[in-house]
């Protein structure tokens, strides 16, 4: 299962399709644990039905991704903050 | 939202058995960072889309956007660029993508690369952009490969490291040795960390890209030496199958 394990830069791409700007850079507050991390070093699972995104520090869920049928679900509940500058 | 847009293959070079380098034509290029990467898409008459990420591996001074890319066999996009496609075809892309693992040229901290395989691909992005630049901090690169022949940019690397401007370049085989060699033959470990990284007061830069199994091992010697975990940014490819 380790070899599953990817990391923020994988989902790069996908994060632009949803925010105005680049947000690998991008601190996220943890809801669970409180830790802080950039978007790059979090944990990301592809093989998911969606993406799954945990955090690095506790494996919390922070972030769900479902593309499909046109339409994108995004789940947030897991973040308390994200921290990004203007572009 | 970032676009997608066309490229076309302009030239096409083997750097091993199952790697190559694509060199692209693009009409408008907004220019990149060294270490971040593309998505390239494909798409099937029936409609179906397969997206993979790669790497950027030229410079950003250079004139070509060159990709370079591993075939693997059981994968659904990267057969299709190391092997069908030919130059002067179009290829669907969107970039340049990423912030995070990126290396800028006015970064004066020592330089620490490591790479398990292809992973070696952004940082050669890297060196290209520091043999480019005017004032130029040491670096150091550990780069592991299985054998010999796999050794993407062997000549390249020893090219930049010839150049006696701050570079060295060291590299492991873990499966097969040519007589004759004289890197290290073996996994990376502690001891070999040891040799090749900076001391940790000279407060370094480090990159690390390949396998995941092969970042996670790295990252926890580097951890191991008391580096501080935020002067290390990781890249992992995973088995994604490409």
């Amino acid at each position: 299962m380790a070899d599953m394990t990817l990391d923020g830069n994988a989902i790069a791409g996908l994060l632009r399709e949803i925010f105005a700007m680049e947000m690998t850079n991008a601190l996220g507050t943890c809801g669970s644990c409180g830790a802080v991390n950039e978007v790059g070093r979090v944990q990301v699972y592809v093989h998911a039905p969606g993406t799954v995104v945990r955090c690095p520090s506790c494996e919390h869920v922070l972030m769900r991704v479902v593309r499909g049928r046109g339409k994108y679900w995004v789940d947030l509940s897991g973040v308390r903050c994200l921290e990004f500058a203007e572009p | 939202m970032i676009k997608w847009q066309l490229g076309t293959l302009a030239e096409l070079k083997p750097e091993t058995p199952r790697v190559s380098s694509l060199y692209l034509d693009v009409p408008e290029w907004p220019g990149h960072l060294a270490g971040q990467h593309v998505d390239v898409r494909l798409t099937a008459e029936d409609g179906y889309q397969a997206e993979r990420s790669y790497s950027i591996a030229s410079a950003p001074e250079d004139r070509r956007l060159a990709l370079t890319v591993e075939r693997l066999d059981d994968g659904e996009v990267s057969p299709y660029l190391v092997g069908e496609l030919r130059v002067g075809d179009k290829l669907e892309f969107r970039g340049p993508i990423g912030g995070f693992f990126v290396w800028q040229g006015q970064d004066e901290r020592p330089l620490l690369l490591v790479a398990g395989g292809s992973g070696i691909v952004p940082l050669m992005s890297m060196l290209r952009h520091r043999a480019s630049a005017s004032r130029k901090p040491p670096a150091r690169l550990l780069y592991s490969s299985r054998k010999f022949e796999d050794i993407i940019y062997a000549q390249k690397l020893a090219r930049l490291a010839a150049a006696g401007d701050g570079l060295s370049v060291h590299h492991t085989l873990t499966r097969e040795k040519p007589s004759g060699w004289t890197g290290y033959t073996r996994r990376i470990d502690a001891a070999m960390v040891k040799d090749v990284a900076w001391p940790k007061d000279t407060t370094p830069a480090v990159f690390v890209c390949g396998p995941t199994s092969f970042v996670e091992a790295a990252a926890q010697l580097l951890v191991a030496m008391d580096y501080d975990p935020r002067w290390i940014k990781t890249e992992r490819f995973g088995a994604t199958g490409g």
